[in-house]
């Protein structure tokens, strides 16, 4: 059987990424890399014998820089597949099948949040966007972009049978409209690449988000006119605070004793990292990281805070911080909150989280704000407050050492456990992968955030942003795809439960033959909804026997080596002693050099 | 010749008591273990008391009166959404509490940290 393309970059170019240093590539751009047309030189050819108008389509993605098309197949836009594959030669965007529409999103999810920018993905307007739907509403709570193309029959007329009319929708978009930022269905091809350009414009503009495209399928079959042209693309700047609310700002932070930091989607892009490094240091603050993204180094000096003792909590694109505005308003602590989701909600799903009385609130985007801050910070921190920063600056390090040397006591409890500790687990693998070009594309397990020394935007996006079961299998191969191009390794430390909701992940993880290590963390059931069981009998004085019958993954365990083997994935274990973890992760890892994925089946310790 | 049977029968007598102390210390333990893992709760303190979701139980574990409590009445102000439930004699009796308590008292404690290489910072 002959062998699908790889992925755009052969694996030469992956393991030599490594030595050369990619950091030019780390930077996520705003605007597509590909050149944009002048309006007087459209390049689209004169309609002679029927060009298709999916062709300009492609044109169009192409121009918007679509590395990847992720699609299970369909015929609702087999127009525009056929044009990527044929009139596009399978480039940019390259097709890649995916077994479910969830397993498609969640992928350019991950793809997203490691390359910055979105890849095409394509669907059913109906039943495809359906199976979609958790996956979107993910991205939609993590503000990632996402870019997804339902195709549709428009006209009744055209409707050529029953299946047809079971796949069409008066109103496709309807059903994701809650939570993506913008959709349109639109009636030309005219109108198409306006709204197609647009869509990405509304993506890629903090906060970022999905959007859909509804694309009639009879449009993709009608000749592309003549004078059929692409607009020019331009992403606006993200919005920055104003003047006057950033020198109030920095006034408050550098009057304050106590000034703590709290982050969340703070750190957009790498330089966003950098910038939040810089910030800290200007305040010799402390920054509490919920890591959303990678918005700190993880063994920083200044990374860790007491939130609790702060006299002015500055927030950055937080997630909910009723919590904490409350608690600072009962000991008479300011709070600033600085974040671009003031500029765009929905109201339906609640994901915007219950409300923050702070005392200002900024409604800019924070990365894009941070420049303007840590001058204006500068330029009022004289003499005296200088001091004062350092002493501060020392006791937060002295307290964060403290802290990390006890989240090493803490590992050592239960190291030679079988079932295999999560800690364990997490140190034989860091022991391997430190001295690599690595990316923690996602895990559950906290013990890589607690040990691990994490310095680049790169080496860790965050969780499910909606916490749905069924995102970490695809989001770390959509990742690792997006770490291919810069050599870097990709490792995902699996729940079991998660990647049973679309194990398909691992079939185009083979077929795309996209390198990365997955560890499983199978702990045999779903723990924490077996925590809630147990609160609701013990609640109600009830047994707690049937525990494993409705919260169990055993009997039979599942073989996550054997499922992995059979879609096309090399895979050992499963692993019961930690003595065995260590030449198992050096053959993972050898394996994963070579431009393939590996899984581990290691049974853990529940949490 | 009588006290020295007499000192042969109570050292028999002792011996006897200490290795059937041991032996229900041993099944104590080991039911202690078996409920530990029916009851669930190793899903919060894992296996071996070691924590995860929850504190750690082992070594260190409390004295039996206040671990008794600490079990009974679950963490102050607990819910279904947090904190450590209330677990009443109906799901784990009292013996089979102290059996439990024994389990954890019976763990061993971990090696120093300077001396797992995996962990030098």
């Amino acid at each position: 059987m002959e062998k699908p393309p790889k992925p755009n970059v052969d694996r030469r170019s992956f393991l030599a990424g490594a030595a050369t240093g990619a950091a030019a590539a780390l930077i996520a751009k705003q605007t597509p890399a590909a050149a944009q047309p002048a309006a007087e030189e459209a390049a689209v050819e004169p309609s002679a014998a029927g060009r298709p108008a999916s062709d300009f389509m492609v044109d169009i993605f192409k121009s918007l820089d679509m590395e990847y098309m992720f699609s299970m197949c369909a015929s609702s836009f087999m127009g525009i597949h056929e044009s990527v594959l044929n009139y596009a030669g399978n480039r940019n965007p390259q097709s890649i099948t995916c077994t479910h529409e969830e397993i498609s999103v969640a992928m350019a999810n991950g793809y997203a949040k490691i390359a910055g920018k979105p890849v095409l993905v394509c669907a059913h307007a109906t039943v495809g966007a359906q199976h979609a739907a958790m996956a979107l509403y993910d991205a939609w709570c993590d503000r990632v972009p996402i870019y997804l193309v339902l195709g549709n029959t428009n006209d009744a007329a055209d409707r050529q049978g029953e299946v047809f009319w079971l796949h069409s929708a008066q109103d496709p978009a309807a059903l994701v409209r809650d939570f993506t930022k913008w959709d349109d269905n639109p009636a030309s091809l005219t109108h198409f690449a306006e709204s197609a350009v647009r869509a990405y414009k509304i993506a890629m503009t903090p906060p970022m988000g999905p959007v859909a495209l509804v694309v009639d399928e009879k449009m993709q079959e009608e000749h592309a006119p003549a004078d059929a042209r692409m607009p020019k693309l331009s992403v606006p700047t993200p919005p920055a605070a104003d003047s006057g609310a950033i020198a109030e700002v920095a006034k408050l932070l550098v009057a304050a004793e106590n000034p703590v930091i709290v982050a969340s989607r703070a750190a957009r892009t790498p330089a966003g990292l950098a910038l939040m490094v810089e910030l800290a240091e200007a305040l010799q603050a402390g920054v509490v990281d919920s890591r959303r993204r990678l918005n700190f180094p993880t063994r920083h000096p200044l990374c860790g805070g007491s939130v609790a003792e702060a006299d002015v909590v500055l927030a950055l694109e937080p997630g909910d911080l009723s919590n904490v505005a409350r608690q600072a308003r009962q000991r008479n602590a300011k709070v600033v909150s600085i974040t671009a989701t003031h500029l765009f909600q929905r109201s339906n799903y609640q994901d915007f989280q219950r409300y923050a009385e702070v005392d200002l609130s900024i409604a800019a985007d924070a990365e894009a704000s941070l420049p303007a801050l840590i001058e204006e910070i500068r330029r009022l921190t004289t003499g005296a407050r200088r001091e004062t920063f350092r002493q501060r600056g020392e006791r937060v390090a002295e307290a964060n050492r403290r802290s990390f040397e006890q989240a090493r006591v803490d590992a050592s409890y239960g190291w030679d456990a079988s079932p295999v500790s999560t800690a364990r687990l997490s140190m034989e693998l860091w022991a391997q992968l430190k001295n690599e070009d690595w990316s923690y594309v996602t895990g559950w397990v906290n013990w890589p955030l607690r040990l691990w020394d994490f310095t680049q935007h790169h080496q860790y996006i965050g969780r499910a942003g909606a916490e749905g079961v069924g995102y970490y299998a695809p989001a770390s191969v959509g990742a690792a795809l997006a770490n291919l191009k810069h050599g870097r390794i990709s490792v995902s430390i699996q729940p079991d439960g998660d990647l049973m909701v679309a194990p398909g992940a691992l079939w185009t993880a083979a077929k795309y033959q996209v390198p990365i290590l997955i560890v499983m963390q199978n702990n045999r059931a779903y723990h924490q909804e077996v925590m809630w069981f147990q609160r609701a009998a013990l609640k109600r004085n009830r047994s707690l026997e049937l525990t494993q019958e409705g919260f169990g993954l055993g009997n039979p365990n599942i073989d996550f080596a054997k499922l992995a083997e059979s879609l096309g994935v090399g895979a050992s274990g499963p692993i019961s002693d930690p003595k065995d973890l260590a030449a198992a992760i050096r053959r993972g890892i050898a394996v994963v050099k070579r431009g393939e994925p590996y899984l581990i089946d290691v049974v853990t310790q529940p949490r | 010749m009588k006290p020295l049977l007499a000192a042969c029968a109570l050292f028999s007598l002792a011996a006897g008591a200490a290795a059937q102390s041991a032996r229900t210390e041993r099944a104590a333990i080991e039911n202690g273990e078996r409920v530990y893992l029916s009851v669930g709760c190793q899903a919060c303190h894992g296996t071996v008391g070691h924590g995860g979701a929850a504190r750690r139980l082992a070594p260190n574990t409390l004295p039996l009166p206040a671990f008794t409590a600490w079990v009974r009445n679950g963490s102050p102000g607990w819910s279904l959404a947090s904190g450590m439930p209330a677990f009443p004699p109906s799901v784990v009796g009292d013996a089979d509490l102290a059996d439990i308590r024994a389990y954890l008292a019976s763990l061993p404690a971990p090696p120093p940290v300077a001396e797992i290489p995996l962990l030098a910072p």
